[in-house]
């Protein structure tokens, strides 16, 4: 568990290094990310790789108990919006439509077209 | 010691242990209730962690900064929890390789919508152009969103504020919008929902199905990619 948690970290911190370092115009942590799978894709080559955090599932538990409590981790930038409300006093009823709105267009143009390319490739596979 | 149990208070309400375990409480309360209404949209646990905690700060007069200093443990884990994302992403790699073409068009259009639709909308509701700017990176996940801010001379706090409120919108929306639009594919739903609603939704994706929170969890990896070269140029063509 230790090993895992420490992995985990590991790929964060290289991740940011990186990021930091080469100046990139991406989030740390989704390099670290990349970097996490590209150890789990290599330990499917080597089987050297499969000891500590990547042999018997330790990575992969301290992972899924990581994500099992995703939204906890939200709450306290949540809980910033007491610092905010003049201004949502003043225009809080607009920025809430304008953001409901904009959630409702991105969802259904993401989940329609990825159903329209998923639809025309099946076709396509099927001709 | 008339006023003792005040000092301790006083004590205890400048310590981090007070706010962190706050914080755990309400939200293993909230959560429970969630789970007893089998995870109903409006249930949400963040929306509802976010108003009791709120309301007990501004009761007891305490700042945002002294609670934040308990909070920030939890708030820290959203690095190592982005990280931790590329284990289901390996568990299900060959549905994830199967699908990348959809993935990758429904990731441009998408992003483009989030971005292009809230600053427009923003224009035309007459909101003032720092908080347009503030509102444009709202669906990627906190701490990439508030880069984006800071980098546009924005208010980083005010994107954090609109973050949580696209991602808590989002997770309620998502089931029943996505059962009206009859789309049965978890992969575009979920995908859908990491790309809209960040981490928020992704929780919400993972609840309702395994492979639509994995498909969430890319959406919300890429869309950060994506959003953080798209914001600064919808920004200049768009914002007035």
């Amino acid at each position: 568990m230790l090993a895992s948690l420490s992995l985990i970290l590991l790929c964060q911190l290289i991740g940011e290094a990186v990021v930091r370092g080469l100046g990139l115009p991406l989030p740390g942590p989704v390099l670290g990310l990349l970097l996490l799978l590209i150890l789990l894709l290599a330990r499917d080559r080597f089987a050297l790789l499969a000891s500590g955090p990547l042999g018997n599932d330790g990575v992969e538990s301290a992972s899924k108990g990581l994500l099992a409590h995703l939204s906890l981790l939200f709450v306290p930038a949540g809980v910033g919006v007491v610092q905010k409300l003049d201004l949502l006093a003043s225009h809080g009823i607009a920025i809430v439509l304008v953001l409901a709105l904009s959630v409702v267009l991105t969802l259904l143009a993401t989940v329609l077209t990825f159903r329209l390319v998923s639809r025309l490739l099946k076709q396509r596979d099927a001709q | 010691m008339k006023d003792y149990p005040f000092s301790l208070w006083v004590y205890l309400s400048q310590s981090p242990l007070l706010w962190l375990t706050v914080t755990l409480l309400v939200y293993a309360t909230t959560d429970a209730v969630s789970l007893a209404t089998r995870r109903h949209p409006l249930a949400n646990p963040v929306l509802h962690a976010m108003w009791i905690i709120g309301a007990f700060l501004l009761v007891t007069g305490t700042s945002y900064t002294t609670y934040f200093a308990g909070a920030q443990f939890v708030h820290f884990l959203l690095g190592p929890a982005t990280v931790a994302l590329a284990v289901p992403l390996y568990e299900n790699r060959k549905r994830v390789v199967s699908s990348i073409v959809p993935m990758l068009v429904a990731l441009v259009v998408g992003s483009v919508t989030a971005v292009v639709s809230v600053v427009l909308l923003a224009q035309f509701a007459g909101l003032p152009r720092d908080v347009v700017l503030s509102l444009a990176p709202k669906s990627v996940t906190a701490g990439v969103a508030m880069g984006i801010a800071e980098s546009l001379h924005a208010d980083p706090s005010l994107t954090a504020v609109a973050v949580i409120l696209t991602g808590i919108m989002g997770a309620i929306i998502v089931t029943p919008l996505m059962n009206r639009t009859g789309v049965s594919d978890f992969r575009a739903r979920g995908f859908a929902a990491g790309l809209a609603a960040h981490g928020i939704g992704t929780a919400r994706a993972f609840q309702v199905d395994e492979i639509a929170g994995v498909f969430s969890g890319i959406a919300m990896s890429l869309n950060a990619l994506v959003t953080s070269f798209l914001v600064p140029l919808v920004v200049t063509l768009l914002v007035r």
